[in-house]
């Protein structure tokens, strides 16, 4: 089977605090997943899960401690950054902060492709251009020579896709593409990488916290805590009968909209960030309502049910 | 149905800049009719921009530059004869007499007020949660200090320890952990700050507490908590929240009515069930339509086109230049609301009204 992108015993270490006290706080630990061709997978989590370090290491822009990514089923680290970005684009979380307010727009999409040198001259330069934008439900001709401030933040991250599309990645990685996007406008940017996968066979690396959105759009998902996946799989068995208790609690922790089923029960909030990083065994066990004695001492396993990947060990 | 607590008549809240010489005018409220009743929650939503958060300044009384009052009134009900609300009648009454001449029926318009009475108001009558919250405690202060400062300003007659001993109980009472107090706000996390200033502003049992998006930028699970907070609040006190969202997911969880904002303007309200069941307005149908839900993968479409300029907004109806079912009339003349039954307005053409 091939895969776009795999990742393999992903691991970060950060050391916290001075040189008497030191923390080491592992924000990936042994991340393994992959990424098929023309899928949407979604890496899902609350923030301090690990799911960005995870991306930002993806996306080059940090070393890992131990473990190697393989784009293409070529190790990352041996290729050079322009086979690389050629193939992988990222699209980022805050619109507004993708563009230089003082620049214009389409100055970011010449100066890509000229950095790759996609085309002969300004005239083919627009066609491509205009060709990505109407990708993406935009036109050359209504953007041309227009700064971010004229654009609503919908708009901004359509264009930012579109820019991302100039290089026919076969890759896109979106880190929180929707958080910063108006909820009326949300759908078109999710129902544009549907679109993308279907039409142009784009994988995308979905990464979010809203697991509504994901559910939607995504195929497969991971869920990660505190530096673990603790359970991936396709997305209609995870988040329609998850396993592992965390990902219960994160499924029913979504507001649905529906007043009918309004939230009962009392929910337990984590304590310190911190302390569940460095607790010993299964890092849930603190607000776990399974929870067994072998959970404090030991780290659970992955295992491996049907398609599904969960790392409880209610299972083992 | 409860007593009216606060309600706006026909309210224009304008910001108006000077603009290298030439007057910009945003109209962010433009004639919005409130009517809030005791002891529920109640539900605003709309897309970023739509002139929610200017709402809630007028309501609360804050209205500073460049933020202007064009026109419309904020009227709170501050004495109902009952003992709850005896309390922030003599509290008003106790400063500048001339307060008793404009009260009718135990209604004020917030404009008569004086600085001082809306400072006296404020924290026991009603209370203000901004949005950002996470940020607006002191960051060199220990929570304590931030409490006592804030007990010490507003209410009189107590000592440090009396002032310190309320904080306890109170934090205690809302299930936070107690070591807060000792701790620095840059010690707890987004989360626990959130409820901590949720905290302190239900501190002294205030009528009316108005949150602006109290929930946006925390996780699923923090989120939840924070609800289950304000819901227990709200049935501690049995007050009012004014509660400020765009997540319709939040909404359906804790409001009993929601009204629909959209430029400046409330263009539906009814009970959640009937938002969320059976919405009349082509732009609430398109929010609640949008909304994506499990075990249901059908494609769902966003609102077309993209939100109003509130500095130039489309004639007539604003919602017009993206409704699918616009029609000639739309575009002349913004529709007034019509009531489909007891609890559901609607301003829309499409009721046949006009």
């Amino acid at each position: 089977m091939d895969k776009v992108l795999e990742v393999d015993q992903l691991t970060k270490v950060f050391s916290l605090g001075n040189m008497l006290s030191r923390v080491r706080i592992t924000a990936t630990d042994h991340v393994s997943f992959y990424v098929k061709p023309a899928e949407i997978f979604a890496l899902a989590g609350e923030s301090g899960c690990g799911k960005t370090t995870t991306a930002r290491m993806v996306m080059g822009f940090e070393a890992p401690t131990s473990g190697t990514i393989y784009y293409r089923g070529e190790r990352a680290a041996r290729k050079e950054k322009v086979w690389l970005t050629r193939g992988t684009q990222v699209i980022f979380q805050d619109p507004f902060g993708t563009f230089n307010p003082l620049r214009t727009v389409d100055s970011y999409f010449f100066e890509t492709v000229h950095n790759y040198r996609l085309a002969g001259g300004k005239k083919e330069a627009i066609g491509l251009i205009d060709q990505k934008l109407r990708a993406v439900g935009l036109s050359y001709d209504e953007f041309s020579g227009k700064y971010p401030s004229e654009f609503s933040g919908g708009q901004l991250q359509r264009i930012s896709i579109s820019r991302a599309l100039l290089t026919n990645p076969t890759l896109l990685i979106a880190d929180e593409p929707v958080s910063m996007v108006d909820a009326s406008l949300r759908m078109s940017i999710v129902n544009l990488f549907k679109k993308l996968k279907e039409e142009l066979g784009v994988s995308v690396l979905y990464i979010t916290h809203d697991l509504a959105t994901a559910y939607y759009v995504s195929d497969r998902i991971a869920v990660m805590f505190r530096g673990n996946i603790v359970e991936m799989g396709p997305v209609e068995q995870v988040l329609m009968d998850p396993k592992h208790p965390y990902t219960r609690l994160l499924r029913e922790s979504i507001p649905e909209a529906d007043p009918n089923k309004r939230w009962s029960g009392v929910v337990k909030l984590t304590e310190l960030e911190q302390q569940e990083y460095l607790r010993q065994g299964c890092r849930f066990a603190g607000r776990c309502p399974v929870f067994m004695e072998v959970c404090r001492g030991q780290a659970p396993a992955d295992v491996q049910i049907g398609d599904l990947l969960v790392k409880c060990h209610k299972y083992t | 149905m409860s007593q009216t607590i606060l309600r706006t008549e026909q309210l224009k809240a304008f910001y108006v800049l000077d603009v290298y010489g030439t007057q910009k005018v945003v109209k962010a409220v433009d004639g919005v009719d409130l009517d809030i009743r005791e002891n529920e929650v109640y539900g605003i939503a709309g897309e970023s921009g739509c002139g929610k958060t200017t709402l809630l300044k007028a309501l609360a009384a804050a209205i500073e530059p460049p933020l202007r009052l064009i026109g419309g009134k904020v009227i709170y009900r501050v004495a109902t004869g009952d003992e709850v609300n005896a309390e922030p009648l003599s509290l008003l009454s106790m400063p500048d007499a001339a307060v008793d001449r404009y009260l009718t029926d135990g209604e004020i318009d917030v404009a008569c007020l004086s600085a001082e009475a809306k400072r006296r108001l404020r924290w026991r009558y009603i209370s203000y949660v901004p949005q950002g919250s996470m940020s607006v405690l002191n960051p060199v202060a220990k929570l304590k200090d931030t409490y006592r400062d804030f007990i010490e300003s507003h209410v009189s007659g107590k000592t440090r320890r009396d002032a310190f001993q309320l904080a306890k109980e109170h934090i205690v009472e809302l299930g936070l952990p107690l070591e807060i107090l000792d701790a620095y706000p840059h010690q707890l996390s987004g989360g626990m700050r959130q409820r901590v200033t949720i905290a302190l502003a239900a501190l002294l049992k205030p009528r009316i507490i108005i949150g602006d998006e109290p929930t946006t930028a925390l996780d699923v699970v923090v989120q939840r908590g924070v609800v289950q907070l304000l819901k227990e609040i709200q049935r501690k006190l049995e007050n009012t929240i004014v509660l400020v969202t765009h997540d319709m997911g939040v909404q359906a969880n804790i409001a009993d009515r929601v009204g629909i904002m959209y430029a400046g303007k409330i263009v539906e309200e009814a009970t959640t069930k009937t938002i969320f069941d059976e919405p009349f307005h082509p732009y609430t149908q398109y929010l609640i339509s949008s909304l994506p839900r499990f075990g249901d993968k059908s494609p769902r479409e966003s609102v077309p086109g993209s939100p109003p300029s509130l500095l130039d907004p489309p004639s007539g109806c604003p919602f017009h230049p993206r409704c699918p079912h616009t029609m000639d009339l739309c575009a002349e003349q913004m529709p007034d609301h019509v009531r489909l039954d007891a609890s559901h307005r609607v301003a829309c053409w499409l009721t046949g009204a006009g």
